[in-house]
């Protein structure tokens, strides 16, 4: 996770010069997520994108709209722009869908996703959300480098575009890259911010305590530092009369 | 009198305060040449105290039903005050009460205290680290994630390998055909009240059996043959309280400082103390690609796996893994060196130990990995050493080339 | 094509087998451990060459007959499921490496001891199976 201006610019600019999700057959490598945990604004982005492309399938039971107040945001603000019709600031993030429903029209259902970016990482996150490409042979017409035959289809298309797999054998190894064969409503730049945005928000979602935890850490730390002192020059002066 | 005296008067009167004060700290006299390696004992009473304090406060808002299980763990972490710490406190305090632990086991190995006339203390302990291995099992099923149920389903299976019993065994453990809500709720029973109250009886016993006979120490020289002719007190003690009071509490800092470090900036610690598969729900019809158990039984899991099946039957895998566990009960009877600690051992017993090591530490980074044909045959060669160390042990350590044991403490 | 239900809180595999899978089945036979079925669990009409009432649908127990992990299905022969040459398809654990064919039947040299489960099933119609119950009593 890049903290700094100048290592997200030059990911970001060795992003643009690989052709997309270029990969080697079996295990496909991740991209670093250029996420910053403490760029609050950021965050926000993505919560938008979230609750605006996912929370329709996928539900984030864990996480209560009045949370978001963390991200600097009044309970107001979070009830004009996040949350939709009936939906109390103290609810959790459900999903009308159910289950039953979900499975027989997906064949799995969506699963939710207020943990998904510490069993997946934000790193697969990022490179899952920017490698979809469409597949005739798939029942959603989509198909994912980094998740083969997902059942989950391209809900972020109009922003992206469609990509397209340009498989070859290149010696002995099979390479996959990515075309993007009709542009969506973003560049392909301002749809990776995009993304970055929504695995950080994702990061955020998976552990909100995080910042919390840091802080009172240091603190914590500092304080058993200090405590140290005392405690070992009391035991000295008791052993100055052992031997 | 003072108030306060007059108090301590009537205690006294009716229960052995002020003697269990003196016997057991004031005048308990241990030797003074305690090392590094002597935290460990303090350090693990106090995580065990720690972990069964956290526990508490989770049993507050821990729900043992498979429908909520999960759930009710993030719930911990978001809305109660202050309960991602008291979550973070327990798995990072699990993890850690095994590095205790072994390490502890360790000063035990090297410096002798499982010798005569510490048999007892030792055989207690090391039932205290069966007590601690079932512990951490059943409390692993609790948060209910993929690692949880499938780990269970696959050491009950283990059961269910022992001939003729092994699968009604199963079923009776399980409470199901499959892990299940059933199988959650009695686990949750064991590990929050069950296990717990034979861990706490067995540590009193293991401290009471220590203070009979006095603490080893370094050197491996019973300080009690050395008496001061007018105190009867041993020359090379000192009394518990006030120093080892105070220098376990150095330690006592120190290991709260590493255990800070962990909780407030790494408290997955890489995926070995909270695994990134325990994030997804149990899901009953899918297995995870990768599942090991957690570091602490990874020596034993890679041993399980390097046994090929003999006649058909898996049980031998099994039977190797509760022999490499149930080997340490033998120490006392199997070490026949003329001393104890290993600074007067030879270079035979110093070689031996260092291959153990070797190999116990292997052995754990084995079985954290997938099983390949190279792995598998290193992690055989390995087991064999590791048996090696115990079963070759009455042997090296008679012909060993001793020093002679001094007859006071050298520090 | 695969579909997974449940039974009893297992997971059940319904594969449907095409013809050249079925011819695939028979070619397994010299790598398996016990390919007559003879010390593995399944009904009576499931001890047959294709370990099944009729042979285009296959019915298992989807649980390793190792330890109890769930194996992942590769039912596709050779590198599309991501094996090696030889694979006729069948299905891999992944806990331990067992393999078995595409009747379920387990190979030699791995850590399960049997060819996986057959539950009791019976066909309800042509489109529709009952798992669980084959009118044969308990």
């Amino acid at each position: 996770m890049a903290k700094g201006l100048p290592i997200r610019a030059s990911t970001l600019l060795l992003l643009l010069a690989l052709p997309l999700g270029a990969i080697a057959s079996e295990e496909p490598r991740l991209d670093r997520a250029p996420i910053d945990p403490q760029d609050t604004i950021s965050i926000q982005r993505g919560a938008r994108v979230f609750v605006n492309y996912c929370l329709n399938c996928h539900s984030a039971e864990a996480m209560r709209y009045q949370r978001l107040v963390d991200l600097g945001l009044t309970e107001q603000q979070i009830r004009d722009n996040l949350t939709f019709a009936t939906t109390k600031i103290g609810d959790p993030m459900g999903v009308a869908m159910r289950k039953s429903d979900a499975k027989s029209w997906f064949g799995v259902p969506p699963p939710d996703l207020s943990v998904v970016a510490r069993s997946r990482g934000a790193d697969w996150l990022y490179t899952y959300l920017r490698t979809f490409y469409r597949d005739e042979k798939t029942a959603t017409g989509w198909n994912n480098l980094v998740f083969p035959s997902v059942a989950m289809p391209h809900a972020l298309w109009e922003l992206q575009g469609e990509q397209v797999l340009k498989a070859e054998k290149q010696g002995e190894e099979q390479v996959n890259t990515l075309i993007l064969q009709s542009p969506g409503k973003l560049s392909p730049l301002e749809y990776d911010k995009l993304a970055a945005d929504l695995v950080n928000y994702l990061v955020y979602m998976g552990e909100p305590a995080r910042e919390t935890r840091m802080r009172v850490g240091y603190a914590v730390l500092i304080f058993l530092g200090v405590l140290f002192v005392p405690v070992y020059l009391l035991k000295r002066e008791y052993w100055k009369d052992v031997h | 009198m003072s108030k306060a005296q007059a108090l301590l008067q009537w205690i006294d009167d009716r229960f052995p305060l002020s003697t269990l004060w003196r016997e057991h700290l004031s005048e308990y006299y241990a030797p003074k040449n305690f090392n590094f390696w002597y935290y460990f004992g303090s350090l693990a009473l106090l995580v065990l105290v720690i972990q069964i304090v956290s526990g508490i406060f989770l049993t507050m808002n821990y729900k043992p039903d498979a429908s909520q299980a999960f759930q009710s763990v993030e719930y911990i972490m978001r809305d109660v005050p202050g309960g991602w710490l008291i979550r973070y406190i327990h798995s990072t305090g699990a993890s850690l009460f095994f590095v205790v632990v072994y390490l502890h086991m360790f000063r035990g190995l090297i410096y002798g205290s499982h010798r005569k006339p510490r048999e007892l203390i030792w055989l207690l302990g090391v039932s205290i680290y069966l007590c601690m291995m079932a512990e951490a099992f059943f409390g692993y099923l609790l948060p209910w994630g993929q690692m949880s149920y499938w780990g269970a389903q696959v050491i009950v299976n283990l059961f269910g390998a022992i001939p003729i019993v092994g699968e009604d065994l199963a079923i009776w453990i399980r409470g199901d055909y499959v892990v299940s809500d059933a199988t959650l709720n009695r686990f949750f029973a064991f590990h929050v009240i069950a296990v717990p109250l034979v861990l706490l009886a067995l540590v009193v016993v293991h401290l009471i059996a220590l203070h009979e006979v006095g603490s080893n120490n370094p050197d491996g020289v019973e300080i009690k043959k050395t008496k001061d002719p007018v105190t009867g007190k041993p020359l090379d003690g000192i009394p518990f309280h006030p120093y080892y009071t105070l220098k376990d509490l150095v330690g006592v800092v120190v290991f709260l400082a590493v255990f800070s470090l962990i909780i407030f900036f790494a408290p997955d610690m890489g995926g070995y103390f909270l695994e990134h598969n325990n994030f997804i729900p149990a899901d009953p019809l899918k297995t995870p690609a990768h599942i090991a158990p957690v570091w602490y039984f990874t020596p034993y899991y890679a041993m399980l796996r390097a046994v090929p099946a003999f006649l058909g039957s898996q049980f031998w895998g099994v039977a190797v893994m509760g022999a490499a566990v149930l080997i340490f009960f033998f120490v006392p009877w199997l070490d026949r060196s003329p001393v104890k600690s290993v600074r007067y051992k030879g270079p035979i017993y110093k070689f031996a130990l260092a291959c153990f090591v070797v190999s116990f530490l292997w052995l754990c980074y084995l079985g954290t990995q997938q099983p390949t044909i190279a792995a598998t045959w290193i992690a055989r060669v390995l087991t064999l050493i590791y048996f090696a160390f115990f079963l070759l042990m009455p042997w090296y350590s008679r012909i060993d080339k001793t020093k002679p044991e001094p007859e006071r403490v050298t520090d | 094509m695969m579909i997974r239900a449940e039974w009893r809180g297992k997971p059940i595999w319904v594969v449907h087998r095409t013809q050249e899978m079925l011819t695939d089945v028979r070619k397994s036979d010299p790598l398996l451990a016990d390919p007559n079925s003879d010390g593995s669990r399944q009904p009576e009409y499931a001890k047959n060459e294709f370990r099944s009432i009729q042979p285009e649908y296959l019915v298992l127990v989807g649980i390793c007959t190792h330890l109890g992990c769930s194996p992942t299905d590769k039912l596709q022969a050779g590198p599309a499921s991501g094996m090696d040459e030889g694979w006729l398809g069948g299905f891999l654990c992944p806990c331990h490496g067992s393999k078995f064919d595409l009747a379920g039947r387990v190979f030699k040299d791995v850590p399960a001891p049997a060819n996986l489960e057959v539950p009791p099933y019976r066909f309800l119609s042509d489109t529709r199976l009952l798992i669980g119950d084959d009118g044969k009593g308990a």
